[in-house]
């Protein structure tokens, strides 16, 4: 009887103690052929950060945007949910498929202005500023039902022409430093930049919560802040540039599990 | 003899009088000065032998003790982003993408500096590191930044000087 309560002690002890890892995945997951995602790089604090639900703070807007998804807004009367019912449902996998091709718009989109599309032409309503949090909150919402699913990005067809487009940004030096950015996260990832480890830069968390910003953040937000770090004029955010960009460095971290959100310094 | 003496004491005074009277004027410019108002114009230097600028850029000679600030300001592209430099020992997390700048002074003239910090990709193109005084054949450059040198010619000289003490 002793042995089996001290049994059931240690038990509930472990129980309560052991950190709530919703993800808690092993790190090969976070590396795929020669592509590590920027979890890899990460020291063990920020890392532990993203892997506990209850402490990610990119669960803030994971759960603002549950809310937005049940919101009604527009001269429709809908809310996302009106139409798409349960997020967890089918919304699961549509994060590894974008950015992508849209033959709509004759270019590419991402969740984001994807999100803002059918905000306006079907409920009515008006699009939210790209880096606003309710849209931050949605697409990292949307992201999140695809969380451990492979990133898997069509650049076929139509969508090649934007592929090189994006190609050639990152292989582009930029502004007054006179930097690409394949010279950092192609060739040095891994290596120290003052006190920073450099990641290869991909965007298999994204939206991400960005601990110097102390805010979720888009991709958009993230280019525009490399760019200005190179004294390189930036282009808007939502831009047809920057969706070149984004399509090209999702499809560099194919395969890569989708995170969001995740936890970066 | 003593007419000699005289003009001599003379001349030292309006000497010391001259350089205190210019006093103000040649305090050290601060930091970063060249990134905000009006563009300097850029000085024309001469490359002899492919691999140095023998010239300095400036009249005023490099001065180490500035030189030393101008290298280590942490917002305007310091050399400890990507090297190491063993003399700077204060500094902590110095970058390791590039090679140590240890012994740099014995390894280096100040000429042969001078064009790797004006221009580097002049002797590696495919360098990554910055060109620190040049405003032409770059992409995209930020509009507050358009004709704007990273360093301005007093700090090419200024960082040389403190480089060259790294021996």
């Amino acid at each position: 009887m002793k042995a089996l309560l001290a049994l059931l002690a240690l038990v509930l002890a472990t129980a309560v103690t052991a950190p709530a890892h919703a993800q808690g995945w092993p790190l090969e997951r976070y590396t795929v052929e020669d592509r590590n995602s920027g979890y890899f790089y990460l020291g063990r604090q920020t890392r532990l950060l993203q892997d506990d639900d209850f402490q990610n703070p990119g669960m803030f807007a994971v759960d603002q945007g549950a809310a937005l998804w049940r919101r009604v807004d527009g001269t429709q009367g809908r809310s996302c949910q009106t139409c798409h019912q349960n997020a967890a449902d089918v919304m699961k996998g549509v994060a590894t498929r974008y950015p992508a091709y849209d033959a709509k718009s004759g270019g590419i989109i991402n969740l984001e202005l994807l999100i803002n599309r059918e905000r306006v032409e079907k409920m009515g309503a008006a699009p939210f500023a790209y880096e606003s949090p309710e849209l931050l909150a949605l697409t990292a919402y949307v992201s999140h039902q695809s969380r451990g699913m492979a990133k898997n990005i069509d650049i076929s067809g139509p969508a090649a022409p934007f592929f090189e487009q994006g190609k050639e940004f990152w292989n582009t030096r930029r502004g007054q430093i006179d930097i690409s950015c394949a010279m950092c996260h192609d060739d040095r990832a891994g290596m120290l930049l003052r006190g920073d480890v450099i990641s290869q830069g991909q965007t298999n968390g994204h939206p991400m919560y960005r601990l110097i910003w102390q805010s979720i953040s888009s991709t958009h937000r993230m280019f525009e802040w490399c760019n200005t770090s190179m004294r390189a004029e930036p282009y808007p955010l939502g831009s047809p540039e920057y969706l070149a960009l984004e399509l090209y460095v999702a499809w560099r971290g194919r395969g890569l599990p989708v995170e969001t959100p995740s936890v970066r310094k | 003899m003593h007419a000699v003496f005289f003009s001599l004491v003379v001349g030292l005074a309006a000497g010391v009088a001259a350089a205190q009277a210019q006093a103000p004027a040649t305090a050290p410019t601060p930091l970063q000065a060249h990134l905000t108002g009006p563009i300097p114009p850029l000085v024309k230097y001469e490359i002899v032998g492919n691999t140095t600028i023998p010239q300095p850029l400036t009249e005023r000679p490099g001065d180490p003790v500035r030189g030393r600030r101008v290298v280590t300001d942490a917002s305007n592209s310091t050399c400890l982003i990507c090297h190491e430099v063993p003399t700077l020992e204060e500094f902590p997390n110095q970058g390791k993408i590039a090679p140590s700048l240890e012994g740099l002074g014995s390894r280096y003239t100040a000429a042969e500096l001078r064009l790797r910090l004006v221009n580097p990709k002049l002797l590696v193109p495919d360098t990554m590191m910055p060109a620190y005084y040049r405003t032409e054949a770059l992409t995209r450059v930020q509009r507050q930044y358009v004709g704007r040198t990273i360093y301005s010619a007093q700090d090419i000289e200024d960082a040389i000087a403190f480089l060259m003490t790294i021996r």
